[in-house]
């Protein structure tokens, strides 16, 4: 089977792909100063540093470089969302990383910390931030270490401070940590828990970050993997750019592929036009279903993202085409769930997690996501009724009115309800609670129906180690 | 053991000193006395309180938030096995239910030589690695049964003492912001003009 | 501003470019630039449910049972009406089919976890969640699951019991605590399903303005002690009224059930209160319901006070007073006090001491307030206040004093309209809050100012814009002349600045300007004491005062009670003073009368009569009225209306304050009188000589006064009496936190328990006045500029 996996990089898988963002993973000194320096470290910040800001602003803008943590917003065009002549302007540097199923930003703070300290200076020179904020998820105890250790290299070696290589830049990094709690992974609740306060999301608009957040100051957040692509940019050029992937969605980006498949395993992707077969089936990606089983659903964009079926296999990692489809891209993260997998109990997991990680402000997400537990773990250990399977959707009504977006089947002859929905909540963790009820109820009605006929009492498990 | 000692009130004004505003340095706080004690005790938050200008009230409102702080004692060895979908797809079930057996405790309670506390953990973000656990939040990836009681042996023989710190000690490599660098912070409200290597405003609308 | 206003009736008004036009289920609204769609629907008499929010606080989003359909031009979608500003064009659907269903759907979660014990619930009958259940909820819950549980209510402070399993986490109280009052000891804690509010282990949620979170609770989560199972909802009747606790004169709602007060909740009266009052103001008809209530007048009878009829006590009474003048003339009658009463209470007994009695002799303070000729300069009202630009600060502790109006100015500080330039001689609840402090030593306010007025910044901060000086007496061992000597200096640095009086009793200003106040060659109430002292007075009237627990010299106190063979009381209570009285004459308490008061805006507000009057007692004005006839004089009125058109037909500037006006002005009528503005007066301090530590004496919320005293629920937070040094002061002296120590001044000596208190100027010794224990008017010197005394440890 194609693709290398290296000992010091658990879950990276590499193959012959452009690297813009792993390209040193190879190295088991890969977080070092010396090994960055020695492959083409900080040559990006140098040459930001001898453009003008508003330039270096406008390379971001022109290679599109999407928005990496979720929302897949340009960065270059969120940066230009500040208020005039307001100051200071802060970064923010999203490191939660805890949406089911992602697993990237802790290898990029784990394997090459410079990179990333190297995007934010960049960012920041482009921005005018005057000040940054590196929050890193409170249980990456590793990636915690290996940023502090790249932080203090990078101040000694005068990357970081007053007058940056001697320009008039001047930035200071503080490394920031959280305490555990997913919400604080959606940028309002990032910068409460930034200002010491609990991880509750401010209702936005009015108050986008970018107008009105950290100390009420115009505010950038951007996740960890966003900003690591800058020094390839910088040093490459927007044409190397955006010769990667397609117009819409030029570069790369790193999808970690976990579940029912031969070789898990993180892996940068070109984006726009590798299609979902291709990762879970091709060679050098995953190489098809554990024990050339049956493919029986997908999760395409983490936790928060509805399921696809093998339908959808063919779908490129494209926002638009995956949305029309009845699902997003989310955070890079595909769960892959074969034809042994207990479907109720599958989404039980996902409700229990956002039932647990609400943050308790919005009544529908507080009070709703945790009667949608309630209820799915009734029917998981076979005590559910048919009168369950209507109240797990009128509560997905309260939470998100309307027709939920799904998947279409050819099996039950369902039409694809495009993404996106409405909903009552702040923040979409409300909403993430009833994703998976609803996508297994209108995708596998007959698993839930079976449990209630079965009256299974013994707890059943998700899926078997082999 | 209660309000931060003298060394750990030293480091906590280091760190309140890196933010615009005192009260965002309540979090780190609130490891250093969690890393002091082995968990987080109520003299601890009122001194934090008094330390970034907040009640008592307010800084438990903060750390009851968080998953990761504890208000009474517990084991020396904190084990999180994960259990959300891509750890459950590939048997995490299991390995709870193994790992209640071995330690003779349920998940969520700590075992009677205050060793092990067994918790139930959401997504740790090594869901291609699954199952995995944390132990004091350092990682073991696919882990088997017979992974998991060789792991338990090595702990309770110290065996791993270099590796895995008592709970409370998360990363041990601290920032150092070195005096001669820093920029310094500035209230917000002080800052009024565009950084020294911004363009000059060119027609920016006034605010 | 109208056409006709600026009387330039060609011209037509350009159109106000904070003006929104919009659309609310169909109707055209002109909103303002900035108002949220839920209080411009609410102006138009849309209503909107709601939780969370409040608009006297920040919107938080936080139940959702707002939602409503907006379109700004995409369609219609559900957005929470408390967050989003109006546009203009904006469509907004209250009543479409997702929304009705949305804020069903939001009920019936709310009801969740709720326990649904309204029939032994206090909310019951008047709950937000109950009401709102009823009109937008789905009817039944079809929740089976087992509910959240907590320990059924847990005292959360003296005042306020929480029961966690029916709060709906709407963040009110948290909020209230945090923004509003700035005591955040409610919190919430923990997350998601299991998230609730609560205290700080052994921290109670000590806030003065506690009862107020009570009233905002929208379910029955937060209980008061003093009302709990007292009465349900539709028991009670109710009438607005306005507070007299103090000077602020908050809006109320006054209700009471068989007779009998049982609440009292904040009015929101936009000029004034915004809806809040302080936890004394809230609970103290506690008092008015006393069972040491006098229910008749006593007249003394060999020595003992007895109970009589009314025309025994008068009769008595005008014998004392006639022999009085037969003896000394009428120049030997002195009348005191009125600063607890009606305006028609003291506009009654103004009448009658200067036109009937005929003395010049009348004060309405005990030397325990500020100069009445503060009243004279150009006036501030509280929201001119708490929209200057500078606020310079030289009154009392106004948390502890005027505390809505501590609430006011701090918001102005809060929301940066204005900063706070304070003067002080303890840090105070607003010194937290202000841009600078400066503290001084009392006699001193003149050099202070002038040192404040050479610091540049000062000078250009007090260039920015408008200022108001808010002064008031903040020591009671310091003569108030300096009061006046400080404003006098203030405006010396901000000529244009208006003034806010921040005098305390109740009121104080109705009393000054419907003339209970010296006529010519009138003493002092100082000076009356020392002349009843050397035997000039010959019979002393107390009017609703009492000398013996407020004047700050207590020797002089003693000396003017002593010194007076004839002492007619009008009181509520058997106080210190009313028990030495030869006739006590029982008067009817807040709540059993009606009239007007005037706060220290000059804000004339009404006064409603809620329960009859305890026993035969009745209301000062009728006594006077009575007296006057009986004394052969006809005061030509004969109800609270005539005299309320009295008054404005004969007190210069309360003109429009008439019975018809006040009946439609809900937020009062602003009135000044023609008093002359206080003058910068000379004051020499004498040598220390050993006594090195300045007396700062100053008023707690919570003291001996009767309202307090007689109140059980509150009777208990009083301090009680004890000495505040600055730690390095209390090293100095050799002594230790919370030991004795022997206090001394030229007056007397007497034993203090010590506190170390870094908010007490070095040099200067803090002691709360008219506190259980040792009483600190023992040492004051009236007739000296300030008090200085030694501290000595054991
Ligand atoms: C509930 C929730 C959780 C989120 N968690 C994360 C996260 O762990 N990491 C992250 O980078 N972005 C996360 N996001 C997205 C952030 O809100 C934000 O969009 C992103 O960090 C912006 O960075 P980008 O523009 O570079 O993607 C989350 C959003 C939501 C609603
Ligand atoms: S106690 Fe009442 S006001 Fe306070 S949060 Fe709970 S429901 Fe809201
Ligand atoms: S689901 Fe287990 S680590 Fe992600």
């Amino acid at each position: 089977m194609k693709g290398t996996t290296y000992p010091h990089a658990a879950g990276f898988v590499a193959g012959d792909r452009p690297q813009v963002v792993t390209s040193r993973f190879q190295y088991d000194d890969s977080y070092t100063l010396q090994r960055y320096l020695a492959t083409d470290g900080y040559k990006g910040l140098q040459a930001a540093l001898a453009k003008s800001a508003v330039d270096v602003h406008n390379d971001v803008k022109g290679a599109t470089v999407l928005g990496r943590g979720g929302a897949g917003f340009p960065a270059g065009v969120k940066w230009g969302l500040t208020p005039q002549a307001v100051w200071p302007r802060y970064l923010v540097v999203n490191g939660d990383e805890s949406e089911p199923g992602t697993y990237k930003d802790r290898l990029l703070m784990e394997l090459d910390p410079h990179q990333l300290i190297e995007g934010c200076l960049i960012a920041c020179y482009a921005a005018g931030l005057s000040q940054c904020f590196l929050y890193i998820r409170g249980e990456m105890a590793v990636a915690q270490e290996r940023v502090a250790t790249a932080l203090n290299d990078a101040y000694a070696a005068g990357y970081i401070g007053k007058n940056i290589l001697g320009s008039n830049f001047s930035v200071d990094i503080v490394l920031h940590w959280g305490a555990g709690a997913y919400v604080v992974g959606e940028e309002t609740a990032l910068i409460e828990s930034l200002e010491g306060n609990r991880g509750m999301p401010r209702l936005k608009p009015p108050f986008f970050p970018a107008a009105i957040g950290l100390y009420g100051k115009p505010t950038i957040v951007n996740n960890v993997e966003t900003l690591s692509n800058l020094p390839w940019l910088l040093r490459n050029g927007v044409e190397a750019y955006t010769a990667i992937g397609t117009a819409t969605s030029p570069g790369t980006r790193m999808v970690a592929v976990s579940g029912h498949v031969k070789r898990p395993g993180v892996y940068e992707i070109i984006n726009g036009t590798t299609t979902f077969r291709d990762l879970l089936y091709g060679e050098e990606f995953c190489g098809g279903i554990r024990n050339d089983n049956q493919l029986k659903a997908f999760v395409p964009g983490g936790g928060s993202a509805p399921w696809f079926l093998p339908d959808q296999l063919d779908l490129p990692f494209e926002s638009k085409l995956v949305g029309a489809a009845g699902s997003m891209l989310g955070s890079g993260a595909v769960m892959v769930m074969d034809d042994t997998t207990d479907i109720v109990a599958a989404a039980y997991t996902l409700v229990r997690f956002y039932a647990h990680e609400s943050c308790g402000k919005c009544t529908p997400c507080r009070e709703g996501g945790t009667w949608l537990e309630r209820i799915m773990m009734r029917l998981v250990d076979g005590h559910g009724t048919t009168r369950d399977l209507d109240q797990l959707f009128e509560i997905g009504q309260t939470i998100c009115p309307g027709e939920f977006p799904h998947a279409a089947s050819e099996r039950l002859g369902l039409e694809a309800k495009p993404f996106p929905f409405r909903m009552t909540t702040i923040c979409f963790v409300g909403p993430s609670a009833y994703t998976a009820v609803d996508s297994a109820l209108t995708l596998f009605r007959d698993e839930f129906e079976a449990k209630i006929v079965q009256r299974n009492l013994i707890p059943v498990s998700v899926g078997a180690s082999e | 053991m209660a309000r931060l000692n003298e060394a750990n009130v030293v480091y906590a004004k280091e760190i309140i000193g890196r933010y615009p505003k005192a009260r965002s340095a309540t979090i780190p706080l609130l490891h250093l006395a969690q890393q002091q004690d082995g968990y987080v005790t109520n003299e601890a938050i009122e001194h934090i309180g008094a330390l970034v200008g907040a009640t008592s009230a307010e800084i438990l409102g903060t750390a009851t938030f968080y998953e990761m702080f504890k208000f009474e004692p517990v084991g020396k060895y904190l084990v999180n096995i994960c259990t959300t979908l891509s750890c459950a797809l590939l048997g995490a079930d299991e390995l709870m239910h193994h790992a209640e057996r071995h330690l003779g405790v349920k998940a969520g309670s700590t075992t009677p030589d205050g060793m092990f506390t067994l918790e139930s953990a959401e997504c740790q973000a090594a869901c291609t690695e699954a199952p995995c656990l944390q132990v004091n939040y350092r990682y073991r990836y696919r882990v088997t049964t017979a992974d998991l009681d060789t792991l338990l042996d090595d702990l309770s023989h110290g065996r791993l003492d270099g590796e895995v710190p008592p709970h409370g000690t998360v990363a041990r490599v601290r920032q150092q912001i070195p005096s001669d660098r820093t920029v310094g912070v500035f209230a917000p409200d002080d800052v009024t003009t565009a950084p020294v290597w911004m363009p000059a405003p060119t027609a920016e609308a006034p605010k | 501003m109208t056409a006709t206003e600026t009387g330039t009736e060609a011209t037509v008004p350009p159109p106000d470019p904070n003006e929104v036009r919009l659309t609310i289920n169909g109707r055209p609204v002109v909103a303002r630039k900035g108002d949220y769609v839920i209080a411009a629907a609410q102006n138009i008499g849309e209503y909107i449910p709601r939780f969370c929010y409040h608009e006297r606080m920040s919107s938080v989003g936080m139940c959702r049972m707002c939602l409503v359909d907006i379109d700004t031009g995409r369609g219609p979608g559900l957005q929470v009406a408390c967050m989003v500003t109006v546009v203009p064009d904006m469509i907004v659907n209250t009543q479409s089919q997702s929304a009705l269903k949305a804020q069903e759907g939001i009920i019936e979660m709310l009801l969740a976890n709720h326990p649904l014990d309204c029939p032994v619930c206090d909310k019951g009958g008047e709950c937000p969640l109950q009401d709102q259940s009823f009109s937008y909820g789905p009817g039944e819950s079809r929740f089976v699951e087992e509910k959240r549980h907590f320990e059924k209510p847990i005292p959360i402070s003296d005042l306020v019991l929480l029961d966690r399993e029916r709060c709906i986490l709407c963040d009110r109280c948290t909020r209230f605590a945090d923004e509003v009052a700035g005591d955040a000891l409610i919190s919430f804690t923990h997350r998601g399903n299991l998230t609730q509010v609560n205290t700080f282990p052994d921290e109670p949620f000590a806030s003065y303005f506690s009862g107020n979170t009570v009233q905002i609770c929208p379910v029955g989560a937060l209980t008061a002690k003093p009302y709990r199972f007292k009465a349900r909802p539709w028991d009670l009747e109710q009438t607005e009224s306005t507070c007299t606790t103090c000077a602020v004169g908050c809006r109320t709602v006054v209700q009471s059930s068989r007779d009998e007060l049982l609440r009292y909740q904040g009015v929101d009266s936009d000029p004034v209160n915004w809806g809040w009052l302080c936890d004394r103001g809230r609970f103290n008809f506690e008092a008015v319901n006393s069972e040491d209530r006098l229910d008749s007048p006593l007249v003394r009878v060999d020595d003992e006070l007895q109970p009589t009829t009314w025309n025994a006590a008068l009769a008595r009474a005008v014998e004392l007073i006639n022999e009085a003048k037969a003896v000394g003339g009428a120049g030997s009658i002195a009348v005191i006090g009125g600063a607890r009463g009606t305006n028609e209470d003291a506009y009654a007994w103004a009448r009658l001491a200067h036109d009937v009695i005929g003395t010049p002799h009348v004060y309405p303070q005990m030397g325990d307030g500020a100069q009445i000729n503060l009243l004279g300069f150009d006036r501030a009202t509280i929201d001119e206040a708490a929209n200057a630009a500078t606020i310079i600060l030289m009154a009392p502790d106004l948390k502890e004093e005027l505390p809505v109006l501590y609430l006011r100015l701090r918001d102005a500080a809060q929301k940066r309209r204005s900063r706070i330039i304070e003067f002080t001689q303890k840090g105070s609840g607003l010194s937290g809050e202000a841009w600078r402090v400066i503290q001084y030593q009392a006699g001193n306010i003149t050099q202070a100012v002038a040192g404040a007025g050479a610091d540049a910044a000062i000078a250009a901060q007090l260039a920015k814009g408008t200022v108001v000086i808010v002064a008031g007496r903040a020591n009671l061992a310091e003569n108030p002349l300096e009061v006046g000597n400080g404003v006098v200096a203030a405006l010396g640095l901000a000529p244009a600045a208006k003034v806010l009086p921040a005098f305390r009793r109740g009121n104080v200003v109705g009393a000054i300007e419907m003339g209970l106040v010296p006529g010519e060659g009138g003493m002092h109430v100082l000076d009356i004491a020392r002349a009843s002292a050397a035997g000039k007075i010959e019979c002393l009237i107390l009017l609703g005062c009492d000398p013996l627990s407020d004047l700050p010299d207590s020797d002089l106190a003693r000396q003017l009670m002593a010194g007076a063979p004839r002492i007619i009381a009008i009181d509520t209570f058997l106080t210190k003073s009313s028990s030495p009285a030869h006739v006590v004459l029982a008067a009817a308490a807040y709540g059993e009368k009606s009239g007007t008061t005037t706060n220290i805006e000059g804000r004339v507000s009404t006064l409603s009569e809620k329960v009859t009057p305890r026993g035969t007692s009745r209301p000062d004005w009728m006594i006077a009225v009575e007296l006057a006839e009986l004394l052969g004089a006809d005061l030509g009125v004969s109800s609270v209306d005539d005299l309320t058109d009295a008054i404005a037909a004969n007190v210069s500037g309360f003109g429009a304050a008439t019975v018809a006006a006040l009946r439609t002005a809900r937020d009062g009528i602003v009135c000044k009188g023609s008093l002359p503005p206080a003058t910068a007066q000379v004051s020499t301090i004498d040598e220390r000589n050993g006594y090195d530590y300045r007396l700062v004496v100053s008023r707690k919320l919570y003291d001996n006064a009767v309202g307090t005293a007689k109140s059980p629920s509150l009777a208990h937070l009083t301090m009680g009496s004890e000495l505040h040094l600055h730690p390095l002061d209390v090293e100095r002296v050799g002594s230790t936190d919370g030991a004795d120590v022997k206090v001394t001044s030229k007056r007397a000596s007497m034993v203090f328990k010590v506190v170390a208190d870094d908010s007490v100027v070095r040099g200067s010794a803090w002691v709360p006045f008219n506190q259980p224990g040792p009483s600190i008017g023992e040492l004051i010197d009236a007739a000296a500029v300030v008090t200085d005394v030694r501290v000595e440890s054991f």
